[in-house]
């Protein structure tokens, strides 16, 4: 992976710029000690390494503000970094950035159940933003797969999704608005506990612009009441393309399941071998979800079991009980863990229309044969969101490579089909440089120019999202 | 004069070619804004579904496409765009036909945003022309999507100031089976928002939450027996004595809340107010010399309010008591003289303002886009 070369003259400066930031953080919020900085040298795409010049944990958007400031006159880049759980690089530092972590920033500011929202500050993780209200009968409704360790700064820089975003709709549809400090330590309130923008919709802008427009310390948070009850139904097909066709049945119904799953045989060997949830050996399965109450319940699980009995399935297993719900999820939550117990794995997250699911599906096991690599594919169906899973050795010289190359030919191929490279993970660096296969020069060209606006000397995670190349000129400032 | 492009590389040689501001033009329904002077510019030349997929819930269609022609497209196949578009002829007197080009670049979402979300939520992917002639795209056609940044929520509710949208699309959804509305009389508004906040903080998945004319309506849509539990379940706790209206009666509620009916045949200013829901009933009580008229929808959320003064508008009132509870204030409907002279728009605070001006100076770097449309 290439990074940008390091900068000399702040790399000399390292005791200077660490002297600043203890003169405005608290006694340990600045890690410079060389094995120290190794803890923050990667997030959750472990493939790329780099300790950063030092990482600072404020405790206040003042502090970050200050931490900004210094950064902006002495001209270091600014990676920000929620809880490191970016499947995409999204928080890999250089070696001359400093890491902004917003860990310590986890306080619940305010909770509003009249009004239907929480603020937060952004280091809180996600599921304990849903913990603060639970029992009030509320929950927070974008639930990434990280979401016991993920934080919400994180969230909204990459736009989280999550199961069960079918429903609910992802990070984006779900903030109301941000207190964010500006690359030159302003700090600014863009949308509030009110909905909607009254000017340009800059709240939409910055969700999922990962990290490079500005530091969000505080959220305002849509919280919705809790349903009555969830129950799934699990269906498995002996062909992918039936389960595909199943999926668009389902959706074109009028029902609106909270979520859809769906694994490919592969997937489910493995799950089996490792979780042993007792799910049929078949091609294909889903798992559907509904909410409501128990009536409400049933009648929706029995028009999508009509729905799904037209398409022959080798198998129907409605859940009657917490447990048999808890069973039928196992396997599906074991899925990249049981996966990661065969090998090391690469997750992708291209987005395709529901309607090119078959072909894909078929695509992506033809070019598993011509590369020699095996793929499980476990994703979000109702909302066309894969995660094919490439099994390689990462011991065996030349896999990742293959790897990474494999992964390449399947997102080109879902931009092909009319998706796109990323759902829900982000670009980071992982796919920074297949941008161009998506967006022509002007469209790419469009977006620097907003980053312009907002960071005008690129210091803020100055070497994601584009290609280098692209960005080279503006990063050399 | 008046344009009308007939394709992506038409329009772009217009903009490409203008010598002075453009104003653009979709069915020409929402005039809103400051009044913009220019050579104006119709989308009319650009319409048609280009692709319908039910099974994926996904319609794209070029800008200048006929609402009425979606809503029927989709109503065949039993969907609808859920974000509940208003059509604002009624109110504010115009003619000719809306446009979703139109209802994008104004956001304009109805009852059901507090639910389904706005019209910049259902939107996946846009095409647009900016102020150079530039072809852009952004998004795509798939639910989820964070490839690069999200120029499609900038665009959407941006009033033609950052490009000429020439394509969209958009997520649908499903039309219910049923739905029905619950009423209830003779609450004050204060009581109307607590009754609609319970409402909305109930597990029962409301749709419409609104307090007009004195009556408190709340809906209710989706399966039949599914309505009817939810609709009985709220009846016998948080609304306590209201009364179930359905079918066509129901959906004409909404309609005319939607649409602001009762303030069409009125004269004076109409404001479109974002607070938060509890904030809604004090500020039209704390601007009660004015004697105006609200319409609560959005739980409270959203105001329409109606004042009778020519003079701004109340313009400067209804700024400054927002300004101590936060939120936004639009004039949609005031005297061309008024709207040239009172920000239309909320104004912004500086670093926001200089946010969307160096926003703008990128997309349309001469100013020639509905220049001034939504303030400096």
């Amino acid at each position: 992976m290439q990074m940008p070369e390091p900068s000399s003259r702040v790399l000399s400066r390292k005791d200077h710029i660490v002297a600043r930031l203890q003169s405005v953080l608290p006694q340990g919020a600045v890690v410079h000690d060389p094995i120290q900085t190794r803890a923050y040298e990667c997030d959750a795409l472990t493939a790329y390494k780099c300790p950063p010049l030092c990482a600072v944990l404020p405790t206040s958007t003042d502090e970050v503000s200050a931490v900004m400031r210094i950064c902006h006159e002495e001209g270091v880049p600014v990676v920000p970094r929620g809880a490191g759980t970016s499947l995409a690089g999204g928080a890999l530092p250089t070696a001359d950035s400093v890491i902004l972590g917003v860990a310590r920033l986890n306080d619940v500011l305010e909770t509003d159940y009249d009004n239907r929202f929480i603020r937060v500050q952004s280091g809180r993780t996600n599921l304990s933003v849903t913990g603060a209200v639970e029992e009030d009968g509320f929950f927070y409704a974008p639930d990434p797969s990280s979401q016991l360790a993920c934080a919400i700064a994180g969230n909204i820089a990459m736009n989280s999704g999550g199961a069960h975003c079918l429903k609910y709709g992802v990070t984006t549809n779900n903030l109301m608005g941000v207190t964010m400090v500006m690359a030159d330590g302003e700090v600014v309130e863009i949308g509030g506990a009110h909905l909607d923008a009254g000017g340009l919709d800059l709240l939409g802008l910055i969700c999922g612009s990962e990290g490079q427009l500005g530091v969000v310390t505080e959220a305002t948070l849509r919280i919705l009441a809790k349903p009555e009850g969830a129950r799934p139904v699990l269906v498995g097909f002996d062909s992918n393309e039936v389960a595909g066709h199943c999926v668009s049945d389902i959706i074109k119904s009028g029902i609106l399941p909270v979520a859809i799953e769906f694994m490919d045989r592969p997937c489910i060997r493995a799950t089996e071998a490792f979780a042993g949830a007792g799910y049929p050996d078949c091609e294909a399965l889903l798992i559907i979800e509904v909410e409501g109450s128990a009536a409400e319940i049933d009648d929706q699980l029995s028009r999508i079991i009509e729905i799904a009995k037209r398409h022959n399935p080798v198998e129907v297993r409605e859940s009657t009980s917490a447990e048999e719900s808890a069973k039928i999820w196992l396997g599906r939550k074991s899925a990249f863990g049981a996966m990661g117990q065969i090998n090391d794995y690469m997750c992708l997250d291209g987005t395709i229309p529901v309607s090119e699911l078959p072909l894909v599906l078929r695509r992506i096991g033809e070019m598993s044969k011509e590369y020699g690599l095996d793929v499980g594919n476990v994703f979000h169906a109702g909302d066309g969101n894969m995660h094919p899973l490439i099994l390689f050795d990462a011991n065996k010289p030349g896999d990742l490579e293959k790897c990474e190359a494999f992964g390449a030919d399947i997102l080109r191929l879902c931009v092909e089909v009319g998706g796109c490279l990323t759902g829900e993970h982000g670009v980071g660096v992982e796919k920074r440089d297949l941008m161009v296969s998506q967006y022509g020069d002007d469209d790419l060209e469009i977006q620097l120019q907003v980053k312009d606006v907002f960071d005008p000397a690129w210091l803020l995670n100055p070497a994601k999202v584009f290609p280098l190349n692209v960005t080279e000129t503006r990063r050399a400032g | 004069m008046r344009r009308t492009p007939t394709s992506e590389q038409d329009l772009s040689d217009l903009i490409q070619s203008s010598e002075g501001p453009i104003k653009i033009v979709g069915g020409g329904t929402r005039d809103i804004g400051a009044p913009v002077e220019g050579t104006r510019i119709s989308t009319a030349g650009l319409s048609g579904v280009t692709l319908y997929e039910p099974g994926a819930l996904t319609l794209v269609a070029k800008a200048g496409t006929p609402l009425e022609e979606i809503d029927a497209l989709l109503a065949k196949e039993g969907q609808r765009l859920a974000f509940e578009p208003s059509d604002l002829r009624g109110l504010l007197g115009t003619e000719g036909v809306s446009t979703i080009g139109g209802v994008v670049a104004t956001n304009a979402s109805g009852p059901r945003r507090i639910q389904v979300g706005a019209a910049r939520d259902f939107c996946l992917g846009v095409r647009f022309v900016d102020g150079m002639g530039r072809v852009l795209k952004n998004g795509g056609r798939v639910m989820k999507n964070v490839t690069g940044y999200d120029l499609v929520k900038l665009m959407a509710g941006s009033w033609g100031t950052l490009g000429v949208m020439t394509e969209i699309s958009m997520k649908v959804m499903a039309i219910p089976e049923t739905e029905t509305t619950l009423v209830g009389e003779g609450q004050t508004a204060v009581q109307a928002v607590e009754s609609l906040s319970a409402a909305l903080g109930s597990p029962f998945d409301v749709t419409g939450a609104a307090f007009a004319g004195g009556k408190t309506f709340v809906r209710i849509e989706g399966l039949e027996a599914s309505v009817a539990y939810r609709a009985a379940e709220l009846a016998n706790g948080a609304l306590a004595g209201f009364q179930p209206v359905s079918g066509a009666a129901s959906a004409d509620i909404w309609t005319q809340i939607r649409d602001v009916s009762a303030f069409a045949d009125r004269d004076g200013a109409v404001w479109r107010i974002s607070v938060k829901p509890s904030d809604g009933p004090r500020l039209v009580a704390a601007l009660e010399d004015l004697a105006p008229q609200a319409i609560y929808d959005w739980g409270g959320g959203l105001v329409w309010l109606h004042i009778a003064d020519q003079t701004d508008g109340g313009a400067a009132r209804v700024r400054a008591e927002l300004a101590k509870m936060g939120g936004h204030a639009t004039l949609v409907r005031a005297p061309a003289e008024v709207r040239a002279t009172v920000p239309v728009f909320q104004p912004e605070p500086a670093p926001i303002a200089a946010l969307t001006r160096g926003l703008r100076q990128k997309f349309d770097p001469h100013g020639i886009l509905n220049p001034g449309l939504m303030g400096a």
